[in-house]
């Protein structure tokens, strides 16, 4: 803007344009000025184009610092812990003998390059990777104190819950979605108003409630890609798991509906472990406790996300993550 | 260059004369099928007569008193209800066996190999199948028998049962369809919840096929509908419903009766009827049942569009 006001201060002549400056509706015959000069003149403050809902954010850029969320107050708590668990497809190892706990007050974010395994340690939680034929897995993983192994797969899939990448509420009404895992299979199912106090608890819990409370029966599919995926985290927590495994849920969102569920992931993480599984490290800085830094099936680095992210121990970790600041 | 790219004039000559002749091709089919609507209509509107909807068919020589064609319309009915009863649920059942499980591999593939021999049978052939295995004496409680307790192999249950197997392609086709356009995150979600196969394929992937389901139902009673030969053989040569008991439901469906097609096929100058108005008006309320199943199949298959994002 220094430009435009010359650091002569002498009141010399005005230059404006042909049309005097006055009327900006009629249409000139010349090409319009690039810029008009006008000393001592107002400084013209450019007004914002009317609302469209967004507010550029001070300091908003490639170069802003990730801030990074407080740190949980609630108490430490070990959910599971996973002990030299390898797991292969066939041949191929996609996990390599690899331990961690997973502690409920945190969040642990798994990050790594695409076909680390990550997914695959994630998915070996609640025993979905028993659905891939070829997987095989070794080592032990435990909830709670007992071998998950040893328990039958639907109770725990119930502590054990998931949400995925795509955003994939069933087709039905919102109520059922969520009351979906509370529904027992075969007969005595029970009715709408013995469900009726989970369901919401679990919409107020997912941040949903206020959007959806009054339109219960409507279809699921009908609502917003952010509003989906909540209502899948709703539908997990309505079971009351101990454990919550979200899997890249905001790669097919928005900005704005990616920042109310990381807002809801930091919320969660009070109430049940989060192991969350992305592939932004953005992403993982703001809300991740503790970081696991997986590298071709092996697990690299562990540690506190500070650690992981300012000061990583080893050179695989530090080359991954160096985008991380921009 | 100042003339646009894709004017047909600057098209090579080769290109040219097929673009006609695909416009040619497509005019050509709309005029066929107007034709043969205007012209059911017309001939259909020309013979209109209420009472033949609502008059039983009757032996008289004279025309005027041989009677209408309310039994075929029934038969018609029945034998609609029936095929359907036993295709819909066989074929969404022999579906989901394929899509959901398929195991051990070399029987799916047996299963599909079948599905197509059935699908490719022409119908007259079906029905001489089902002649011959209906006639097996100890099947004999399911047809229609004449005096003395010969086993004649006809009757509703016998048609119906071929009929269903003309739908049953058409059903497991569309389902097959419906649950493999179902993401598989969709039922690993539903796994991650606690949930098993049997209760994710009842109470997820099947209300989600449900279009499809529908879809391939109904073109397969469309097909049905439509069906000559095998009502000519195994439904029997008698234009009314006779009963093949004590007058009982279950008597009815081991009767022997009439459709629409073959009454069409009796009273047409091929038959024996020689009754071309009737079979004309008989021929357009058959149209007519068609045209409204094919409207049905649109109206269902239009709640397919893509539900999940993949």
């Amino acid at each position: 803007m220094g430009a435009m006001s010359p650091p002569d201060p002498s009141p010399q002549p005005t230059f404006t344009t042909a049309e005097g400056g006055q009327s900006r509706l009629r249409a000139p015959q010349l090409p319009p000025p690039v810029r008009r000069i006008v000393v001592d003149a107002e400084p013209t403050v450019v007004q914002p184009p009317p609302g469209n809902g967004h507010v550029p954010q001070a300091g908003a850029g490639l170069a802003a610092p990730v801030r990074r969320a407080k740190p949980s107050s609630a108490p430490k708590l070990e959910r599971m812990r996973i002990e030299g668990v390898s797991i292969a497809y066939g041949e191929k190892l996609a996990v390599d003998s690899v331990s961690l706990p997973v502690r409920q007050g945190e969040v642990l974010a798994l990050i790594g390059p695409s076909g680390c395994g990550k997914t695959t340690l994630l998915r070996s939680l609640n025993r979905l990777v028993e659905i891939t034929p070829t997987a095989v897995r070794s080592g032990t993983i435990s909830l709670d104190g007992e071998d998950i192994d040893r328990m039958e797969v639907t109770a725990l899939r119930r502590r054990v819950s998931m949400v995925f990448q795509q955003p994939n509420p069933f087709p039905m009404s919102v109520f059922d979605n969520v009351a979906y895992a509370l529904r027992e299979q075969g007969s005595g199912r029970p009715g709408k108003d013995a469900l009726m106090s989970h369901v919401g608890d679990a919409l107020v819990r997912a941040g949903l409630w206020d959007e959806v409370g009054a339109t219960l029966d409507h279809p699921a599919l009908r609502l917003s890609g952010g509003q989906q995926q909540r209502l899948c985290i709703a539908r997990a927590l309505a079971a009351r798991p101990e454990v919550l495994l979200l899997d890249e849920p905001c790669s097919a969102l928005d900005p704005r509906s990616t920042q109310v569920i990381e807002e809801l992931i930091l919320r969660l993480r009070e109430e049940v472990a989060v192991v969350i599984v992305t592939h932004n490290m953005q992403q993982a800085l703001r809300i991740a406790d503790h970081v696991g830094f997986m590298y071709l099936g092996e697990l690299v680095e562990y540690g506190p996300a500070e650690q992981v992210f300012g000061s990583p121990r080893e050179q695989r970790t530090r080359d991954y993550v160096g985008g991380a600041f921009g | 260059m100042s003339r646009p790219i894709d004017s047909v004039g600057s098209w090579p000559l080769r290109d040219r004369v097929a673009y006609f002749a695909a416009w040619g091709a497509g005019l050509a089919l709309i005029a066929i099928a107007a034709a043969i609507l205007v012209y059911m209509a017309v001939r259909g509107a020309q013979y209109f007569d209420f009472g033949l909807l609502i008059e039983s068919p009757n032996s008289a020589l004279n025309q005027a008193q041989s009677g209408g064609f309310k039994d075929p319309i029934f038969g018609t009915a029945l034998l609609l209800v029936m095929s359907t009863a036993i295709a819909a649920p066989l074929g969404v059942t022999i579906a989901v066996w394929l899509t959901e499980y398929g195991r051990p591999s070399g029987l799916a593939r047996a299963v599909e190999s079948a599905v197509e021999v059935v699908a490719g049978t022409p119908s007259i052939v079906l029905a001489m199948f089902g002649l011959v295995f209906f006639q097996q004496q100890w099947l004999g409680f399911l047809t229609f028998d004449a005096e003395g307790g010969a086993v004649l192999g006809r009757s509703f249950i016998a048609a119906a049962a071929m009929m269903a197997l003309i739908a049953l392609p058409l059903v497991v086709g569309a389902t097959r369809e419906a649950l493999n356009s179902i993401p598989g995150h969709v039922r690993e979600a539903s796994y991650a919840l606690g949930k098993t196969k049997a209760a994710t394929i009842r109470r997820v992937l099947l209300p989600a096929a449900r279009p499809g389901i529908g879809t391939g139902t109904a073109l397969g009673m469309g097909r049905v509908a439509g069906d000559t030969a095998i009502v000519v053989v195994l439904l029997g040569a008698t234009l009314q419903i006779q009963n093949g008991s004590d007058g009982s439901v279950f008597g009815l469906f081991r009767g022997t009766g009439s459709t629409l097609t073959s009454y069409v096929y009796y009273n047409s100058p091929a038959g024996e009827g020689l009754a071309p108005e009737k079979a004309y008006f008989a021929a357009f309320v058959l149209l007519l049942v068609v045209i409204v199943l094919n409207f049905l199949v649109t109206r269902l298959a239009r709640g397919k569009e893509e539900l999940w994002a993949r």
